[in-house]
């Protein structure tokens, strides 16, 4: 190794990090406490700095945070790093160790972390489209900005479609700000009711009700009506929702198109081991909503986990496995293990959850309060419990983390 | 080490009292207290509590 100024051995070569959001940040600044010295690269097609996007359908859209407000502060070991903004990652050749940029160069690596999310899906079906056409999706900055100008306009009419978290938080925040009519379309006959099970989808869609959100449940949507702009969404038993503007929250898609042509198992994210380590790659990682990892807590079964935790978490992990391969260490991390965390605000309540609640989905039993206030579920897998969900106020989530201590001592579902 | 919670921001979801049990806590009625000279021994603890609150609304100065 080569000695830099100060003595300290420096590690020769660079890590490039696809990716400029929270998941390549914390790559970066995961790499630098796992001991990497070399170049660190971080290349994002956004033009800003790794900002929060939880706010962005929260407080953001409801006009209570500033843009401004939302940018991570780098931790200071990560002052040195070298950030390419408004770059695509256009190709990569795994096996020759260098990646493409849109702007036709080429970068070499020795070590290379995927961190490039999630976009959202988009509806298909027939109807206008595009900027100014009034259908919106929540995953920008720029996006939340649009949303948001349109949201302000008096007597706006909202069609959310999809029932899911980002769905029924826009939805909350739009009644917030005084929109008159906002309905929400969902194939399932409850919100949530996937993610969460019956009896939490039940309490949710009840608050949501009582807060005058409308909703259209077990009917999809056939079309868009209207030339320019939307004017109304068809569903598929025929009624027609009037809109000005139409959010589609229906799923997001991974950014993984650039990696192609490299053999990899890109069906859903990107596979990984239980090392975060991509595709018989050692060299080659993946970090955050893009991953698709086993988690050693519990089945073995590789999963992508759009929850805000997981960036971090597998950022750790994910350094630690690339910057031993690359320094020649041969102690092997424990496999990666964590415990998901999600959170979701909606209107003044939350929804607070540990562990893996859709594991333990055919199992539900209500742990403490009741579903008309603050509950406290209980998610079980032979039973186990796997997973715990609060609804409610600030007391219903200070219960569910009592739990994690005890969802955190579980044994592996399978050894 | 300085650590300043910008209790404008805070929303009470206490995850940094998982990540520094010493140095964040959350009293009776669910609002975080915290000390804001910890000791720099607890410096990887207090960097692990920032990055994981929702709101970063924790600094950590010099
Ligand atoms: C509106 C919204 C609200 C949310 N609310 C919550 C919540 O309340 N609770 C919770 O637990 N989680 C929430 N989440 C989820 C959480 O924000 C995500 O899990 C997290 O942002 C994932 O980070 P990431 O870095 O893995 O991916 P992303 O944030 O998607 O970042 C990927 C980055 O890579 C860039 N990129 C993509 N392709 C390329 C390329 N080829 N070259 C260069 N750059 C590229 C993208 O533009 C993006 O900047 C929310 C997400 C959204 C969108």
């Amino acid at each position: 190794m080569a000695e830099t100024g100060h003595g300290v051995p420096r590690s020769p070569g660079r890590v490039v990090v696809a990716g400029a959001s929270m998941g390549g940040l914390r790559a970066a600044e995961q790499l630098r406490a796992a001991g990497w010295t070399g170049t660190i690269t971080v290349i994002g097609d956004e033009p800003h700095m790794p900002y929060n996007r939880p706010p962005l359908s929260k407080d953001v859209l409801a006009g209570t945070a500033s843009f401004e407000s939302l940018a991570f502060t780098p931790r200071a070991s990560a002052a040195d790093v070298e950030w390419r903004l408004g770059t695509t990652v256009a190709s990569a050749r795994l096996d020759e160790r260098v990646v493409g940029l849109d702007d036709g160069t080429e970068l070499a690596f020795d070590g290379l972390v995927v961190a490039t999310g999630m976009r959202p899906r988009r509806l298909r079906c027939d109807g206008p489209s595009g900027p100014g056409s009034g259908r919106h999706t929540v995953r920008t900055l720029a996006d939340a900005r649009g949303l948001r100008d349109e949201l302000t306009r008096p007597g706006v009419r909202v069609v959310v479609i999809g029932a899911g978290f980002i769905g029924c938080e826009v939805a909350a925040t739009a009644k917030g700000l005084g929109v008159g009519e906002v309905t929400v379309v969902d194939p399932e006959p409850l919100p949530m009711l996937r993610p969460l099970g019956e009896l939490l989808a039940r309490s949710l869609h009840r608050r949501h009700e009582e807060r005058g959100v409308r909703f259209a449940l077990g009917v999809g949507v056939a079309g868009l009506e209207g030339e320019d702009r939307v004017t109304g969404v068809v569903l598929t038993d025929g009624t027609v929702l009037p809109a000005d503007v139409v959010v589609e929250s229906v799923g997001s898609v991974a950014n993984t198109e650039w990696l192609d042509g490299n053999g990899l198992d890109l069906s859903d994210g990107v596979l990984t081991d239980e090392q975060l380590r991509v595709g018989g790659h050692p060299n080659v990682v993946a970090v955050g909503d893009v991953a698709r990892f086993p988690n050693a807590r519990y089945d073995g079964v590789p999963r992508r986990v759009e929850h805000w935790s997981i960036p971090t978490d597998t950022a750790k992990h994910a350094a630690k496995s690339l910057v031993a391969h690359l320094v020649g260490s041969v102690a092997q991390p424990a496999p990666f293990a964590p415990l998901p965390t999600f959170w979701s605000d909606q209107h003044e309540f939350r929804l607070q959850s540990f562990g893996a609640p859709a594991l333990g989905i055919a199992d539900v039993r209500v742990l403490d309060g009741d579903p008309e206030g603050d509950v406290l579920v209980g998610y079980h897998c032979d039973d186990r419990l796997v997973g715990v969900v609060a609804l409610g106020g600030p007391a219903a989530t200070t219960g569910a983390a009592r739990y994690r201590a005890q969802l955190l001592a579980q044994p592996a579902l399978i050894s | 080490m300085k650590v300043v919670v910008d209790m404008n921001k805070c929303q009470d979801h206490g995850q940094c009292v998982f990540s520094a049990p010493d140095v964040f806590q959350l009293d009776d009625t669910g609002r975080l207290a915290y000390v804001s000279d910890p000791d720099d021994a607890l410096r990887d603890e207090v960097e692990e509590a920032a990055d994981v609150c929702p709101l970063q609304a924790i600094r950590i100065e010099a």
